[in-house]
């Protein structure tokens, strides 16, 4: 973190924490015009890089950015290990991270990242309740199994050394892409209704089923099945403990010798063309590859199962080093970030904006219930690039997006025995 | 006293010469094999490596089940690709030197053998997934000639599909070195062989291959390394179901654990030295191409 950040009662006042208070005293009035004419004139200058997902780090989306900001806005895809290796050794390197939430644990007082104000962020007010307070909007609970958002949207103060369960003054980052995952079916192969996890181990599908070959997601979507099956029952599918961890394993050891998957995934493109050439009916798959096979004629279909979704989330989180002008660009992207055109952007891949008002007013009345209200298409669905995902009379699949969102059963996470997993996983790929 | 210090100024000027190469190897040889021993020798802990000296890593990797079978594992595959490298690369070389007539045809052939590489590693491994899958070219042909009556299952994600790309990623690493080798030898040595009663048989066995050997060593030690060293094979080929040493190391970096992922490491790198010096030993490959 920055100097100017660390500064207590009886330091001098730094232009930030001016900034801060005037914000915080002007509160929710002050709307983007009202900047000195220095601002406006240096901002031009200023620069910004993003790095993260290939699925939200876009040229398209760059490029809107730096049309509406007037700086120049450039992103960079990147795996998530590179993210990781990157945000912890080169912290200068790039200025917004747009990373998974169960990996900010990562970064706890390392002084890579710095939190976001309240008070800075204009769109605090109208995010999705899921992020601010862990709710749904009838007040009832979220899941917290796993890494769920809320267990790590705050700081407990501004020196971002420690989690806060409870809402603070301190965002750990402006919440951007989430989605609710589920199991990819070949619908005109299965040959019947695929309703629960445990379809997933059904003997019908033997050396037709594939898993993800990401240890914490893969075992998470096993354990989905198992506890559907009636096998066990886990404390925190998103925090085995090694017990639950050997039993898991065993099981999954079990059904690998008899054959019963055909392949472990590990990237995108591979999940696509197992789905696609029929390798493989049912797997763990993500949205957007549901999309292109879909996109190439082939029935394949993101399965609502009862047991409910595996749920995941990203927040952008301004790097540490940020300071004066180049913070204060940083947090207008992020305001504008969430001010309506990304979230229409991301919907056409299937994911949600934390404040899907906005996006509304940049999607169609059709795109709009088609994406989030899970009406029936009223003409042909197209995504951000043109290409046809949906025909006319078609409905997204899971329906609507409380639908959806409203039946998290786990979040995606590090597990506190991640050292052990990775062992036992090892062993399991091996054997 | 003359003769002690030009012998003296010769080994200067030698080590001077030497000196170039020595410092490429320090800084990007040196150095960061230097930097994975003493990490693999760290205590770790989530995404953070704790510099308190531990034997942990090493005893983790040695007692655990999975490390020997990731070995046996992969010596399985590294001993089928450089069987089948070594035959068809060798059977190649000896056509191309010994029954291909004129230089200029000869080096055409040996052009045309490399084609194939001109696209990509990934691109020629992952055009094998189509064409051998359930609904893949193979067997749709094969069930179209009546021959079999459900598709194949064991030609993709198999141990099979990972070894016959192996053998087609590598081959030409063996043909290359025993290209080189049988070039060099002298044609009036068969023609010796003939008239001294050899038979062919008795020929390739007697003269050509200890004179093509140190192309042959050569050759075993790209495939040895390249194969023990994979992980990207394995793992589309065989539809993630087998695994290898590096694949369990990229599991661990994946999680951040750096210092296991050292010491399997430094643990892949001596077995694999260990290789190498055994073939050095049966080959001395830098006399040979000196002499």
């Amino acid at each position: 973190m920055s100097n100017d950040t660390t500064a207590s009662l009886g330091q001098p006042v730094t232009r930030r924490q001016a900034l801060a208070r005037v914000a915080k005293t002007t509160a929710a009035a002050t709307t983007i015009t009202g900047f000195p004419l220095v601002w406006a004139q240096n901002i031009k200058d200023v620069k910004l890089l993003q790095i993260g997902g290939s699925y939200s780090n876009m040229a398209e989306i760059a490029n809107q950015a730096s049309k509406d900001l007037g700086f120049q806005v450039s992103m960079q895809a990147t795996d998530d290990n590179t993210q990781i290796n990157r945000t912890l050794t080169q912290p200068s390197s790039f200025d917004i991270n747009d990373i998974n939430v169960f990996y900010l644990e990562y970064f706890l007082g390392r002084k890579v990242l710095q939190p976001v104000p309240v008070a800075k962020y204009k769109h605090w007010e109208k995010t999705v309740p899921l992020f601010t307070k862990g709710q749904y909007p009838d007040g009832k609970r979220a899941s917290m199994q796993g890494i769920a958002p809320i267990k790590v949207q705050y700081y407990e103060s501004r020196e971002a050394a420690k989690f806060s369960a409870t809402p603070t003054e301190w965002l750990t980052g402006v919440p951007s892409v989430y989605n609710a995952d589920t199991l990819g079916v070949r619908q005109d192969l299965v040959g019947r209704k695929i309703e629960q996890w445990k379809d997933l181990l059904s003997p019908e599908f033997k050396g037709r089923a594939a898993l993800i070959d990401i240890p914490s997601v893969g075992i998470m979507d096993v354990a989905m099945a198992l506890e559907s099956r009636g096998d066990i029952v886990y404390g925190d599918k998103g925090n085995m403990t090694r017990a639950e961890i050997d039993k898991t394993i065993a099981i999954m050891l079990e059904l690998k010798r008899s054959g019963h998957f055909r392949a472990f995934w590990s990237n995108f493109d591979q999940s696509v063309n197992l789905m696609a050439s029929g390798e493989v009916v049912i797997q763990s798959m993500w949205s957007p590859a549901v999309t292109v096979v879909r996109s190439r004629g082939v029935q394949c279909n993101y399965v609502p199962l009862r047991e409910g979704y595996r749920g995941w989330g990203s927040v952008l989180a301004p790097m540490a080093h940020l300071s004066g002008l180049k913070l204060d660009a940083a947090i207008e992207y992020l305001n504008w970030y969430n001010s309506g055109w990304v979230g229409a952007f991301i919907a056409k891949s299937g994911y949600y904006s934390s404040v899907p008002s906005t996006a509304k007013k940049h999607l169609s009345a059709d795109e709009w219930g088609y994406w989030y209200e899970g009406k029936v298409a009223a003409s042909e669905i197209k995504d951000a690039f043109g290409n046809a995902v949906a025909r006319k009379g078609e409905v997204r699949d899971g329906g609507a997006f409380w639908d959806r969102m409203g039946k998290i059963a786990c979040w995606n996470s590090r597990m506190s025995e991640d050292r052990y997993l990775t062992k036992r996983w090892n062993e399991f790929v091996s054997s | 006293m003359n003769a002690v210090s030009d012998m003296r100024r010769k080994s200067l000027l030698t080590m001077l010469q030497a000196a170039p190469l020595v410092a490429v190897l320090l800084v990007f040889f040196g150095v960061p094999m230097m930097t994975v021993i003493v990490v693999s020798f760290c205590d770790y802990e989530h995404a953070r490596i704790l510099p308190t000296f531990t034997f942990d890593n090493y005893a983790d990797l040695l007692r655990s089940d999975a490390t020997l079978r990731l070995y046996l594992g992969s010596i399985k595959f590294t001993l089928f690709a450089w069987a089948l490298t070594l035959a068809i690369g060798f059977t190649v070389a000896y056509f191309l030197v010994f029954h291909v007539e004129g230089v200029i045809l000869q080096m055409s052939l040996f052009l045309v053998c490399t084609i194939p590489f001109w696209t990509s590693n990934i691109i020629r491994m992952i055009s094998w997934i189509p064409f051998l899958g359930r609904e893949g070219l193979f067997n749709h042909a094969l069930a179209d000639l009546g021959v079999i009556h459900r598709p194949l299952d064991f030609l993709l994600f198999s141990d099979f599909s990972v070894i016959l790309a192996y053998v087609h990623l590598y081959t030409l690493f063996m043909v290359v070195p025993i290209f080189n080798a049988m070039a060099r030898i002298d044609k009036r040595l068969l023609e010796a062989a003939r008239d001294a009663g050899a038979s062919r048989w008795q020929t390739v066995r007697q003269v050509v291959i200890p004179l093509s050997r140190t192309g042959i060593a050569l050759g075993s030690i790209f495939v040895v390394a390249l194969t023990m060293g994979d992980f990207f094979v394995v793992k589309v080929m065989s539809g993630g179901q087998s695994s290898s040493i590096v694949a369990a190391m990229y599991n661990e970096i994946a999680g951040l654990q750096f210092p296991p992922a050292a010491a399997s490491a430094v643990v892949l790198t001596a077995v694999v030295m260990a290789f190498v010096a055994a073939i050095l030993r049966v080959v001395d490959v830098r006399r040979e191409l000196i002499g």
